[in-house]
């Protein structure tokens, strides 16, 4: 995982399809943001098929991370700062 | 274009062939082929994968006869996405739901010819998921690359002439 292993994070979904994580996102948190392939979040690159969402809890972000071996999982980092950068960035999307 | 100038076969064109989990058999004799076949068409071939990607290409092809050059795979998507590098081709390889997200998010970084190879038990409803512009080139193989190589010949114009 790079740079995240070394952050505290945890593990809301575990080898799942990019559908499930996308899924899981729309559903579960009332705020999240549409992010493209690529974007760069805590020094790697979210991989996925669009529309990829990013949920934000507080000051924690919500957002797939994929391995070729073991599929997607939903990873939870608190960072108030990533969590800034998502809402000025991007349009808001809330249920 | 290139891959940093180091990168370019005789014909001075690069390709980069990005490997899945490498659990499925024929994922690695394909990838040897392919890197052979494009490197006699003058292309020069980059393959990244995971570790044991890596430790598989090295260890099939230990004078490096086909695989000249390897790379991680995050480093590889790191550098696809950051536009470091400008292959010439990509060729993505999916058995999995992990393989069609690597390759949807080259498709989103990479605007020159992508084939995506899509294999492995679940071939067809794994093609469903890549609706994305791109070479798809789908066969249910497994343990035996026969029909998928043909596949391949097709769309690398290497089939032989039947006239």
């Amino acid at each position: 995982m790079g740079c995240i292993e070394e952050l505290k994070y945890e593990v809301l979904l575990s080898q799942v399809s990019f559908r499930e994580c996308r899924e899981y996102v729309k559903e579960h948190f009332r705020e999240w943001y549409e992010v493209e392939p690529g974007y760069r979040i805590f020094d790697s690159y979210i991989i996925g098929l669009p529309p990829i969402f990013i949920g934000v809890e507080g000051n924690a972000v919500f957002f797939p991370y994929t391995k070729p071996c073991h599929g997607t999982f939903l990873l939870r980092i608190d960072s108030p700062e990533e969590v800034e950068r998502l809402r000025k960035m991007k349009p808001k999307k809330k249920r | 274009m290139t891959m940093g100038t180091e990168g370019a076969g005789q014909g001075g064109k690069t390709a980069l062939l990005l490997l899945g989990c490498p659990e499925v058999p024929v994922q690695m004799g394909i990838a040897l082929y392919l890197a052979g076949r494009l490197g006699k068409d003058g292309y020069g071939v980059t393959v990244a994968g995971n570790p044991s990607v890596i430790q598989l290409a090295r260890v099939s092809d230990p004078d490096q006869h086909y695989v000249k050059k390897v790379m991680n795979l995050e480093k590889a998507m790191a550098d696809l996405i950051e536009g470091r590098v400008h292959p010439d081709l990509v060729v993505a390889f999916a058995h999995n739901d992990a393989g069609i997200a690597y390759a949807a998010t080259v498709r989103h970084v990479f605007k020159s010819r992508l084939c995506l190879i899509i294999f492995g038990r679940e071939a067809e409803e794994l093609a469903t998921l890549a609706d994305f512009d791109c070479e798809k080139i789908v066969e249910k193989a497994v343990h035996n690359p026969g029909l998928l190589k043909k596949k391949i010949d097709v769309v690398f114009g290497w089939a032989a002439s039947k006239s």
